[in-house]
């Protein structure tokens, strides 16, 4: 951290304040994505981008998400950097085999560089039903040659959209929309960045460790106050990066408080959590005083109706649950 | 000669006067149950998720939709609600699908216009655009197989146009011949993006050449021309001649979704196609021709509106589903 002053800005704030400072920075930075220009975007990420930047570097596309990966690919394999947006997470869908055949292979077949960005905003709990709601982080985890972000906070989301921007590879950000206005902090103003790749202790803890990222961080926080209440110590690692996995934090975590509870706001079957499990158990057995625990959505689709949403969604009240046995074994 | 050709005339003037109230039944109460949505249910914080109407298009569902048979398969866009009621769902499952509640045909498990039937042969859209262009085609394809004369219609926006399955799903079923019938809404607009920013041909129908599918072009506000042309259109499906697509000219008249208030919409393109509403166009059009006797229209519009409450009613007693529904069919078992 460099910054000597600092701003008080939302989540979605900061991407913005992120992905401006880096095209005042560099003039091969540039934007394209569905409604993003004149209409700053669905969410309004992208919200005076138009004017200050111009049609040249922020180009409102058709609805193409194959060609606006395609296009990006291309644009970057010749030395520019674009930060490609989805209109939701749930639409990346269309575009994927560019993005894990076509970008994710380039460098390792023929060592072309892909510099690009995907914006994926992500994430339920507004309503949005299956097809506006959906973390689609572990389908990309699975691919080898493409990097996965998801930060939790606004500092996180402006130093890692920074460093996105500026990493050799294509890196997916995966920013929740649960978040873009419900957090606000103290943001380190000016060239602040966020490593690619390392995990943060978010909280100090003995008893159990709660490995998370994304807007479940908010609800383990949550969570930890009222465990702490009751006397249990929980200490959260926000992973901020998915890939590649900053295990040296994970596995010390766990060496720490010697249990583990992995939650995520993703289904459960190939989600992160399992590749967790499989390294702890792997690596970190010997310290293990209870069996790694995963909290997670089950594997459903994500409902629309509330009540089914809410039982979808993991929660403090869930992972209290579950922390509290955990602790007690 | 003269006396048959004059009967037949006749015959016609009377179909179309039946047509016309059939038009207008469904128009007004699609219109009608979509107020209620947009401007009543989710101001209230009744309906929670994404509302998207089809204020202003009512003439193509309908236009189009009065040609299917029975056993025809109906693949809707997001604004096409009227095909739905053609199909016999009733108002209080669409309140309740947007409620979230079981008596919404997805009992909760997605909202909006995000529901389908294949017991009524309606297949649902996913959000993502144009997914069911090349689905439509495998439904004309099971139909020809199994050595039916129906037909499968396709409806999507003019945006939906630049997805690469839109593409895939023409080029197919031109390949294949299948008999489907692609039907666009060409509003003008995909969210905040105006046609000239999706497109850089004229008009959608240009498209359709390319895959050697005829096209025509038709005034989507009109829906006598909407309903002529999509009989030509399954006509030709139907008699085994391939794919055909109409490309209805309209306007979205709303923002894209309750939330957009569309200041990117100039007002005056606003104001001039107000003045081209597919329903008062068809009144106006009823009242010329003497097809309505005095006040009988607003009667249709009263009896309609007593429908739509007791129907709002209904939905709000429908019971959210219970928290154990969540897991139930992901599978057929289990
Ligand atoms: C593949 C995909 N990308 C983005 C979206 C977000 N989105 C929903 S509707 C819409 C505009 C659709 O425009 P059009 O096809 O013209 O239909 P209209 O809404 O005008 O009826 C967009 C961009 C989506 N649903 N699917």
């Amino acid at each position: 951290m460099s910054g000597a002053k600092s701003v008080q800005l939302t989540y979605l704030e900061a991407i913005r304040q992120g992905i401006q400072e880096e095209m005042r920075r560099d003039p091969d930075v540039f934007l394209l994505g569905e409604d993003i220009g004149v209409y700053g975007g669905a969410f309004k990420v992208t919200a005076g981008m138009l004017d200050e930047f111009g049609e040249r570097r922020v180009i409102d596309t058709p609805i193409s998400e194959s060609a606006i990966v395609g296009a990006a690919i291309g644009a970057s394999l010749m030395g520019l950097r674009p930060v490609a947006e989805m209109q939701f997470a749930d639409f990346i869908t269309c575009g994927y085999d560019q993005i894990v055949n076509f970008a994710a292979k380039c460098r390792y077949r023929w060592g072309a560089a892909v510099p690009m960005v995907i914006r994926a905003p992500s994430g339920g709990g507004i309503h949005g039903g299956p097809f506006h709601s959906q973390n689609p982080e572990a389908w990309f985890t699975h691919t080898p040659g493409l990097k996965v972000v998801a930060p939790s906070t606004p500092a996180d989301a402006k130093g890692l959209i920074k460093s996105a921007i500026r990493d050799n590879d294509p890196v997916l950000y995966f920013e929740h929309k649960a978040l873009y206005r419900r957090i606000k902090e103290e943001v380190p103003d000016g060239d602040f960045t966020v490593p690619i790749g390392q995990a943060a202790v978010v909280r100090e803890g003995r008893d159990l460790s709660i490995i998370t990222y994304g807007a479940m961080v908010h609800v383990a926080r949550e969570a930890a106050e009222a465990l702490e209440n009751e006397g249990i110590s929980v200490e959260i690692v926000d992973l901020r990066t998915l890939a590649p996995l900053d295990e040296d934090t994970v596995l010390a975590s766990v060496r720490k408080t010697s249990k583990v509870l992995l939650l995520h706001e993703d289904t459960m079957t190939g989600g992160i959590g399992g590749e967790l499990a499989a390294r702890i158990a792997q690596k970190a057995f010997e310290y293990l005083d209870g069996p790694i625990v995963r909290l997670t959505a089950p594997d459903t689709p994500v409902p629309y109706s509330p009540p089914l949403e809410e039982a979808f969604l993991p929660n403090a009240t869930k992972l209290v649950e579950a922390a509290r046995s955990l602790a007690r074994y | 000669m003269g006396a048959p050709a004059m009967l037949r005339s006749e015959k016609d003037v009377e179909q179309d006067r039946e047509l016309a109230w059939q038009f207008l039944r469904y128009m007004v109460t699609m219109r009608e149950v979509e107020d209620r949505i947009e401007r009543k249910l989710y101001r209230q914080g009744k309906i929670v998720g994404g509302v998207y109407v089809g204020r202003g298009q009512e003439a193509i569902p309908v236009g189009v939709g009065l040609t299917a048979e029975p056993e025809d398969v109906l693949c809707p866009s997001h604004r096409d609600l009227a095909l739905f009621l053609i199909r016999g769902v009733h108002p209080r499952q669409i309140f309740a699908q947007y409620m979230g509640r079981v008596g919404g045909l997805t009992r909760g498990k997605d909202g909006n216009m995000h529901m389908g039937d294949m017991n009524r042969r309606i297949v649902s859209i996913i959000s993502a655009m144009a997914a069911s262009v090349p689905v439509a085609a495998g439904a004309a394809l099971a139909l020809r197989y199994k050595g039916t004369h129906n037909i499968a219609y396709s409806f999507f926006g003019d945006g939906a146009t630049s997805r690469g399955d839109w593409h895939e799903g023409l080029n197919f079923a031109a390949v294949q011949k299948l008999p489907v019938v692609y039907v666009c809404n060409n509003n003008q607009y995909a969210y905040s993006t105006p046609v000239s920013k999706q497109m850089a041909c004229a008009d959608v129908s240009d498209r359709a050449p390319g895959y050697g599918i005829p096209a025509e072009i038709v005034d989507g506000n009109d829906v006598f021309a909407v309903h002529g042309a999509a009989r030509r259109a399954a006509e030709h499906a139907r008699a085994g001649n391939g794919p055909y697509l109409i490309e209805c000219k309209t306007f979205r008249m709303t923002g894209h979704s309750a939330h957009d208030a569309a200041e990117y919409v100039p007002p005056e393109l606003l104001e001039e196609w107000a003045q081209r509403d597919p329903i008062s166009r068809l009144e106006k059009k009823m009242a010329e021709k003497d097809w309505a006797g005095p006040g009988e229209i607003d009667r249709v519009y009263e009896e309609i509106k007593k429908e739509i409450d007791s129907a709002v009613d209904w939905a709000e007693k429908s019971p959210y589903p219970d928290a154990s529904e969540l897991t139930d069919n992901v599978y057929e078992r289990g």
